[in-house]
């Protein structure tokens, strides 16, 4: 018996001090992690109070009726059935939403990459030019939108009195359900600075020996764009058309101040105005704000969060979707995909 | 012993000293918070002196007026609990959700407790500061709509007095429409569009013109079955006068509403439906302009609604965990129902005092052009809108079918007021 421990111990004590530092790396490990916690947590915090919390609230009061005093009232799939079935106002303010991304994305996307290639051609004054065009960016959306429906203005706008003076007469811009969309996206196309600058930057990181290359081998300079411009810059592209699609997605405020102003609405006391949602005709009612006027005007919030969870998750599928097609058509230099 | 006596004597003092300083010096002020939605700089300046009166006879009370409020900071205020003592809004449709909910409280105890009979208030404020029997504000003022009417034109035109029903007014407006040489618009006589200016009213100004209601004895919505109709025909008919287009054009440069540029104040519209409010804004604009002013014409299958006008304006309550409930309440009795706080207040922004014995008051700077108001505003069939559970959801709705209408994208007037009906009935039934 008493000899059990003596021969015991040459082997448990290697065991023993594997035991002991298996428990120290495991410390070592867990203050690892907890200093990587601690080093997170300001996000983690953040993440969890300002997204996390609200967008699990937002997915709970979908389900009820609730207008922001009342407790909230369950009322299960009522308010999804409700606004993929009744409500009149959706569709229409799907099909302007769809209509801006559809349209005023694309041309965007294309104004502000042909800027940016003109921009690389440039021989003189080039800080100037990329001044200028970079210049919209800085502009407040609201005083951007205040200043179009100024200069879009139909009778006493600049637009149509050069118009006037021409002998044409101007359109009604923003007062016309046919021109409000396309004035809203020439006010976009005005904006399109920050997607400007990261083209150029994008434009200017082309390896310049690839056009030698395509030069020598006789291609123009379509042909050059096409099959060494455009792949180059196309993760730059994706990132430009996911962004647009998602900004489209959430369009508010240049359609909203817009629809507002060229109402006469802006200067009414207190916005209690009942004049028209989307001046004119519905044509700027984008589903953003149809969801604001359900929560901020008709208080009815647990409608609008239902809007907002449809909202994410269109939002989602699309930008997912745009990702998945992607992988035909972007090229990652010297990356796994 | 004698130590002793000395003792209490200095003792009895103290305490004597120490009650009578009690008594003399005056209890701390509370402080009592209210917030109204004026912000133009003369409006909220005129408040404060209502308030500053009461202030200086109340000592008990320190009262700070927060100007510029909007429902979403009133709602936001409920939700956190951090709430002033007093609280008003312009939005009188959101009592709709201020009474059943509890954010603004019942004052019918209080009211039951001093014996105010709110009969002293026209039966559309009474109507428009309770919901389904909860009475949870009270009117601070009102905005009712009348007629206004440019004496020089009127003149130049040859007519000699205001028009009293609506076909008179097609022919008025007609006769005072001036085009220019390329055939667009320089003065327009009668604009009927009510999407645009009425002061952001819409179409509702109308109602009581033509005996129309919103909702049926079941609480349907009832504009197709209403004399809706018969007034979206005279509206478009005018506008076809015009031509849309053209309408549309002119109005993009008829000026802002609330500002000197206004077309009405520069001559560039005759006539005109608008509020009270607009007395004060000529006055302080353009006191140059010579103008009259008198009940909106109306329907002439409704003429005994001529003198009635729409009615509506700033409601006031107390939300619910103020701080000072009681005194809260005797400042908005005192704004509310005294005649002198009424008639003060009315001459400074020139709305309509909103009881009955204050719109007769002695102290109402008299203006003939400004009684028109205090007449309609007591006129018996003068009404307002209805109060929903969907707020002003179903009146967006049906203005969202007029715009269409006037541009004339709609076809059949009543199978379309009839889809505006049954969209109404369901979101008030989605909203339970």
């Amino acid at each position: 018996m008493a000899s059990e421990p003596v021969a015991a111990a040459p082997a448990l004590a290697p065991a023993a001090a594997a035991l002991g530092r298996g428990r120290a790396r495991s410390r070592a490990a867990w203050r690892r992690r907890l200093t990587i916690l601690a080093f997170l947590s300001p996000w983690l915090v953040g993440f969890t109070i300002f997204f996390g919390y609200p967008l699990v609230m937002t997915a709970y009061l979908s389900f009820t009726s609730y207008d922001l005093l009342s407790p909230p009232r369950w009322i299960g799939l009522d308010n999804y059935r409700y606004l993929l079935s009744e409500d009149v106002d959706v569709w229409p303010a799907v099909r302007n939403t769809l209509w801006i991304i559809a349209i005023g994305v694309p041309l965007q996307v294309l104004f502000a990459f042909g800027v940016a290639a003109m921009l690389t051609r440039a021989r003189a004054g080039v800080g100037f030019f990329r001044t200028i065009f970079y210049l919209p960016a800085l502009v407040p959306p609201v005083a951007a939108t205040l200043g179009f429906v100024y200069i879009l203005n139909p009778s006493t706008g600049p637009i149509n009195t050069v118009l006037d003076r021409l002998g044409i007469q101007g359109p009604l811009w923003f007062n016309d359900p046919a021109w409000a969309k396309p004035s809203l996206v020439l006010l976009g196309m005005w904006g399109i600075g920050a997607t400007m600058i990261i083209f150029l930057a994008a434009l200017l990181d082309v390896p310049q020996h690839l056009y030698e290359s395509a030069e020598l081998d006789g291609a123009s300079a379509l042909q050059r764009l096409r099959w060494v411009t455009v792949p180059l810059v196309s993760p730059v592209l994706l990132f430009a058309v996911v962004l647009g699609v998602i900004q489209g997605l959430q369009y508010f405020t240049q359609a909203y101040v817009a629809a507002n102003v060229a109402a006469g609405a802006a200067s009414q006391a207190g916005g209690s105005s009942v004049l028209e949602q989307g001046y004119p005709e519905g044509s700027t009612l984008f589903y953003p704000i149809l969801l604001y006027y359900h929560g901020f005007r008709y208080f009815s919030m647990g409608y609008a969060s239902a809007m907002a969870v449809l909202l994410l998750a269109v939002a989602f599928t699309f930008t997912a979707i745009v990702i998945r097609q992607s992988r035909r058509w972007v090229h990652y230099q010297g990356a796994v995909r | 012993m004698r130590r002793l006596v000395m003792a209490l004597a200095v003792l009895a003092g103290l305490v004597i000293a120490a009650a009578s300083l009690a008594a003399t010096s005056s209890p701390k002020a509370e402080e009592l918070e209210v917030w109204v939605g004026w912000s133009a700089g003369h409006e909220l300046v005129e408040f404060k002196k209502v308030v500053s009166e009461y202030d200086a006879k109340n000592k008990n009370v320190d009262i700070k007026v927060v100007g510029g409020i909007v429902d979403d900071k009133i709602f936001a205020a409920l939700r956190s609990g951090n709430v002033p003592d007093v609280v008003s809004s312009f939005q009188s449709n959101n009592v709709g959700i201020f009474c059943p909910s509890g954010g603004w409280i019942d004052l019918g105890s209080y009211l039951k407790r001093d014996k105010i009979n709110v009969n002293i208030f026209p039966a559309a404020s009474r109507y428009y500061t309770q919901y389904k029997g909860t009475r949870c504000a009270l009117p601070l003022l009102a905005d009712t709509f009348g007629f206004y009417y440019n004496k020089a034109l009127f003149k130049r035109a040859g007519l000699t007095r205001p028009p009293k029903t609506f076909a008179e007014l097609s022919a008025y407006a007609k006769k005072l429409t001036v085009k220019k040489s390329d055939g667009s618009l320089d003065v327009v006589g009668y604009n009927p569009n009510a999407l645009f200016y009425h002061g952001g009213a819409g179409i509702s100004t109308y109602g009581t013109l033509i005996g129309a209601t919103y909702f049926d004895k079941n609480g349907k919505s009832n504009l197709s079955r209403d004399a809706w109709s018969r007034l979206l025909r005279w509206q478009k008919s005018l506008i076809d006068y015009y031509g849309y287009d053209k309408l549309v054009r002119w109005q993009t440069g008829a000026g802002d509403e609330f500002s000197a540029s206004h077309a009405f104040e520069r001559g560039k519209l005759a006539m005109m439906l608008d509020g009270e409010w607009r007395v004060a804004f000529l006055k302080n604009e353009h006191p140059e302009l010579k103008y009259g002013t008198a009940p909106m014409p109306v329907d002439p299958a409704h003429k005994s609604a001529y003198g009635s006008g729409y009615v509506n304006g700033t409601i006031i309550g107390i939300p619910k965990g103020a701080d000072h409930e009681e005194e809260a309440w005797k400042l908005v009795k005192y704004l509310t129902t005294n005649d002198h706080a009424l008639a003060k207040f009315s001459n400074g922004i020139r709305n309509v005092p909103s009881t009955r014995s204050s719109s007769k008051s002695p102290e109402l700077i008299p203006d003939k052009n400004f009684s028109t108001f205090l007449k309609i505003f007591t006129h018996p069939k003068s009404a307002t809108i209805p109060i929903t559970p969907i707020g002003l959801d179903h009146l967006q709705t049906f203005s969202n079918f007029v715009a269409k209408w006037n541009a004339g994208d709609v076809d059949d007037l009543r199978a379309g007021l009839q889809e505006v009906d049954k969209t109404i009935d369901s979101k008030i039934k989605q909203k339970g």
